[in-house]
């Protein structure tokens, strides 16, 4: 790698743009100013395939260790719904193991599945090839990132294995509850969990360093970032919230991990317990989840953002139109991320924090619902005079649509403080976040492999499973998490193990058996997708270059699937934006970006 | 167009898809900031620490107000180590300058020297853990003990995370053939990053001694 | 065609669940009437865009769906449009934020009248105590906790003596008595949570918590434990009775004041010294 490039390089290029009337042909391609980056190139297998600084492979193996370990949060899933639908047929859980699992399968879900396969595993594999870099920009930083996830998802499963098992204090780990002994995992498996967390942490730093600087100073000439396509728009912020949202649970992960191991008293305040005082005082409990709300609230966005901009793609790609509203969702994705700063506390409505502070976070929460409400319209209004093409990533896309809106809309119940009281620790939150976060993001990731699959390996995904896939999990899914809602409007606490004898309960078990049986059906049809995957790695239907007929910048490397290095021997040069579909007055469908105007047939005509 | 678009607003505000706009984004080179990418790293990672400080110091003033708290008193030990610590940011802006200046036997010393004084300066805190430590003051002994030992640590950390590039820069001042841009790159970097430790110490310790 | 039908099916089948389900909240039984109002109002105003998001989307995929002779319209953005959409979702957004911000203001509002009693959560049950005929809860303190003491009371402060003990997780309440109560804990954090009466609130150690309401219908309500406190936590019940004013005085002369169960004690004690 050089860095040669320097600060009086740049004052020869300033003189042509500044003399006044010269205005430069559209043609002029502006001289090289980013030295070519030295590749790293790989001479074993071992550096090509596993010790690998290639993006493209990391990206990989980014999405492939969290989809491992998300089916293994999949699986616990389904042993919490057997017990929840079926409590007396389905007794091998205990409440220990149930609870064990209720915290394991949201961490997995929310930490080592969403954000590493968007971040690590989009991120990676998409940055690069979609602003038009030979690679990131630290390589070898991104390798180790890489490895310190694997590592971090080592130790946490490690913790499956100690004596107490994992730790079952539920995702939010709430101390003081989280470290005394009436939690399962109290003796070893908090503290797993917690350094699993700081290595993740530490580890994703790396890779966020990466993203951030690879977006802002390795782009190709020509790319602007108002022309960057808004999946790399969605990473980008997601990645500047993480940067700066992760900290806090790393602080809050060693404090307690001090709290359990050396006996300090950052959490734990006088507690009277199993007959005996404790030695801790004085310590807030409150105040660890100020800081695992500051990190949780744009935990959410870091997982929603990638997933907004990249259906942003998928739709304007599959129904040939471009997207509406483009700077209106640029906007909308920076200021939702601005915002996720300040919303932290409504996850703490009924803490028993200051009321007061109640007025001010619903109010920043709701405000939130405006520009998230604009994208919502700009996607439908994209679909709108378009010419939708019923592929199956916009399937999935449609699907995102339904779900999202739908999980929008709950958070607006739980934001208004005063709605948020009945509410609150019911199913009705599950419901909530489980369709915004978990089915709504998770269609996303769907619809981007299938849109994506080809560009990786040359093949598509096989087109019938795939339509089975989308069906049974958005119908599915959706069975699943509405009904779910009205569970939470009769008062049914999340987090119970079992509630046979009260009437909340009785009135909910045919909700609940269905609701398993859905669970079930659904989690079932993911294995379906993990064989399609695999079998159509080497026996898909080989795909032509470009299948989508997209413009951005990744179909269009000279290798198909791209190889190392990306662009071969010249960094394409980008001349627009990533949407030029059904431009009017040519009679090219589509216009690539790098594909200069004088080779459009027809001038582009002036459009407003 | 080479110059930097910095103004964010106006930046949001271009219509990518209009032509007048696009002949304008044709001549971008393709960087939004006039930085180096090393610069921007230690930078962006100056930034992540200074978000961990900054909730560790929120945490410490939440936690203060509760009447359990005792502060410590600091040992003489700790001013000296201060002032170590500050000879050291000055040290090392020499190294700086001589590297700048193309004087790299100067700057090696010189930078033999910065290692030394962090050595000393770890060292010297470690003396004050021990000097605590044999006064009975253990990390959970009190809540502004457990702060004490947290920010001492933390900020130890930084300086042994950063002795590691120190390390990786001046062995480069002794092999023959170095280059010499990369070489001055590395020892401004690891400059600023010593003057941004300086500065997480003084507030941190300022802190401690105002409370 | 057959992918449009299904999504504006599946948005049809959601609004008759939601009209036949016979899954609905508990008849309120607290002056809490006004959370169901606001959660009705969010109700109608966001079912309203849900059902038009996503019936627009659908009629989109079925009028717009792909044909060879069909070219997509290029608009990248109509400002007017996008300018009424912001103002019409921040109003409906001001609509909704302001009725609940009201009530949330009533919600932290205590009346003086309000009879405080205090709810202590431990590992994995209730207990209570109330004030007495001062009105006043005595001070506590977890280090005073023995088994003499089970609720830490502070024996010098005069308030604590007539101070009743409830160990037991059946509450007692007066109809139409609105009551503040208030929350503490021993070991972890814990909710006290009526669904009935709608409110809710955490209860931590270290610190006192607070909500209010006025009981308003006879009936035996259950009370759950709304915040994951371990193992147990699915298993920590108790029951509340909202009682007419007679019986709940006869309720309250059955129960113990610190200050006797502290003097029964002390004989108990002097019984097996004796012995």
């Amino acid at each position: 790698m050089t860095d040669e490039y320097t600060d009086n390089k740049l004052e020869t290029k300033a003189a042509d743009s500044s003399s006044g009337s010269y205005t430069p042909p559209a043609e002029a391609i502006p001289a090289k100013e980013n030295p070519e980056q030295e590749l790293y190139h790989a001479k074993s297998f071992w550096t090509k395939w596993v010790f690998c600084q290639d993006a493209k492979v990391i990206g990989i193996q980014y999405a492939l260790t969290a989809t491992a370990i998300g089916f293994i949060g999949l699986i616990l899933s389904w042993g919490m719904r057997l017990q929840l639908g079926f409590p007396e047929t389905f007794s091998f859980l205990g409440p220990a193991t149930y609870y064990q699992s209720v915290t394991m399968h949201g961490m997995i879900m929310v930490i080592y599945l969403l954000t590493a396969l968007f971040l690590g595993g989009f991120g990676n594999y998409l940055i690069p090839l979609m602003v038009g870099a030979r690679d990131m920009v630290f390589p070898y930083v991104n390798m180790v990132s890489y490895w310190m996830f694997l590592v971090a998802v080592l130790v946490l499963l490690a913790s499956f294995f100690v004596p107490g098992g994992p730790t079952g204090a539920g995702w939010t780990l709430y101390p003081p509850q989280a470290i005394l002994p009436g939690t399962p995992g109290s003796e070893m498996g908090i503290v797993l969990m917690l350094v699993s967390l700081s290595l993740f942490v530490i580890g994703f730093t790396m890779g966020g360093l990466n993203y951030v600087i690879t977006i802002l100073q390795s782009r190709t000439r020509g790319m602007t970032l108002m022309r960057m396509p808004l999946t790399i728009w969605g990473i980008f912020t997601a990645t500047v919230l993480a940067l700066l949202a992760f900290p806090a649970l790393f602080v809050a992960c060693i404090m307690m991990t001090l709290d359990n191991l050396l006996g300090t008293s950052f959490f734990m305040p006088e507690i009277f317990t199993m007959g005996e005082k404790l030695d801790y005082a004085g310590g807030s409990p409150i105040l660890f989840q100020h800081l695992f709300w500051f990190f949780g609230h744009p935990e959410v966005y870091i997982v929603a953002l990638p997933a907004f901009g990249i259906v942003s793609d998928l739709i304007s790609v599959h129904a040939r139109k471009n997207v509406f509203g483009y700077r209106m969702m640029v906007w909308a994705i920076v200021i939702i991320g601005a915002l996720s700063f300040i919303v932290w506390a409504h996850h703490m409505y009924v803490s028993g924090m200051n009321p007061w502070f109640g007025f001010f976070f619903a109010t920043t929460t709701l405000i939130i619902a405006v520009p998230t409400a604009i994208k919502v319209y700009n996607w439908v209004l994209t679909l709108w005079r378009g010419n939708i093409h019923l592929t199956i990533p916009m399937l999935f896309s449609l699907g995102f649509i339904v779900t999202f809106v739908n999980g929008g809309i709950t958070g607006l119940f739980l934001g208004n403080v005063i709605i948020d009281v009945p509410l609150s620790d019911t199913y009705f939150v599950v419901a909530h976040f489980h369709m915004v976060m978990g089915i709504a993001p998770l269609m996303v990731v769907f619809g981007a492999i299938y849109h994506w699959y080809p560009l990786i390996t040359g093949r598509h995904l096989n087109q019938t499973l795939g339509k089975i896939h989308f069906w049974v999990t958005f119908v599915g899914a959706y069975a699943i998490y509405f009904p779910m809602h009205y569970l939470g409007f009769i008062g049914v606490p999340r987090r119970y193990f079992e509630m046979y004898d009260s009437p909340y309960m009785t009135s909910g078990v045919g909700l609940n058996q269905f609701i398993t049986v859905a669970a079930l059906i659904v989690g079932f049809t993911q294995f379906i997708f993990l064989y399609n995957i695999f079998t159509s790695w080497y026996k898909g239907e080989k795909s032509e270059k470009n299948p989508w007929k997209a413009n951005s910048l990744e179909w269009h490397t000279p290798d198909y699937p791209p190889t190392h290095g990306n662009f071969g021997k010249e960094l394409p040069v980008v001349y627009r934006w990533p949407y030029d579909f059904s431009v009017p007055g040519t009679d090219k469908e589509y216009i690539p970006q790098h594909v200069a105007p004088s080779e459009v047939p027809t001038a582009k005509a002036e459009q407003t | 167009m080479s110059k930097k678009e910095l103004n964010i607003f106006k930046l949001l505000a271009e219509k990518p898809w209009e032509a007048s706009q696009a002949e304008i984004d044709n001549q971008h080179d393709g960087r939004t900031l006039d930085l180096s990418k090393a610069k921007l790293g230690v930078r962006t990672i100056m930034v992540v620490s200074t978000v961990i400080f900054s909730l560790f110091v929120v945490s410490y003033s939440d936690r203060m107000l509760v009447h359990d708290w005792r502060s410590l008193s600091e040992p003489w030990l700790l001013w000296i180590n201060t002032a170590i610590l500050i000879l050291t940011s000055f040290v090392f802006h020499k190294a700086k300058i001589y590297s700048e200046k193309n004087e790299f036997e100067k700057a090696k010393n010189t930078l033999l020297l910065v290692g030394f004084l962090s050595f000393a300066f770890i060292t010297g805190q470690l003396l004050v853990w021990q000097y605590y430590v044999n006064l009975g003051q253990y990390v959970s002994t009190n809540p502004a003990n457990a702060f004490f030992y947290l920010f001492t640590a933390l900020h130890g950390l930084h300086v042994l995370g950063g002795l590691f590039f120190w390390a990786r820069a001046t062995m480069k001042l002794f092999t023959k053939n170095y280059n010499i841009f990369k070489t001055k790159q590395a020892i401004e970097l690891c400059a600023t990053y010593w003057h941004f430790l300086l500065i997480v110490w003084f507030i941190l310790f300022g802190l401690m001694i105002a409370t | 065609m057959f992918v449009a039908i299904i999504f504006a099916l599946i948005i049809v089948a959601s609004i008759i669940f939601h009209f036949w389900s016979p899954w609905w909240w508990t008849p309120v039984a607290s002056n809490w009437g006004n959370i169901d109002d606001t959660i009705i109002l969010t109700f109608w105003v966001t079912g309203a865009v849900f059902v038009a998001v996503c019936l627009f989307m659908a009629y989109c995929v079925w009028a717009y769906r792909y044909r060879p002779d069909r070219k997509a319209e290029y608009k990248p953005e109509d400002k007017k449009l996008e300018f009424r959409l912001t103002w019409l979702t921040a109003l409906g957004v001001v609509a909704l934020l302001a009725p609940g911000l009201v009530v949330w203001n009533k919600y932290i509002t205590v009346p003086e009248n309000a009879l405080k009693i205090e709810v202590v959560a431990y590992q994995w049950g209730w207990n209570y105590r109330l004030p007495g005929d001062d009105g006043v809860l005595g001070k506590t303190s977890v280090g005073l906790i023995n088994d003499d003491n089970p609720f830490g009371l502070d024996i010098n402060d005069p308030n604590s003596k007539d101070d009743i003990l409830v160990m037991d997780a059946d509450l007692h309440l007066e109809i139409n008595q609105p009551v503040k109560v208030e929350l503490r804990s021993l070991d972890v954090l814990h909710n006290f949570y009526v669904p009935q009466f709608r409110a809710k609130m955490d209860t931590l150690p270290g610190i006192i918590t607070y909500y209010w309401f006025t009981p308003e219908k006879k009936g035996e309500y259950e009370i759950l434990c709304a915040e994951y406190c371990g193992t147990g936590h699915y298993a920590m019940r108790g029951f509340v009775q909202v009682d007419e004013k007679k019986d709940y005085s006869d309720w309250l002369a059955k129960q113990i004041s610190f200050e006797k169960m502290l003097a029964k004690k002390e004989l108990k004690n002097l019984l097996i010294a004796e012995k």
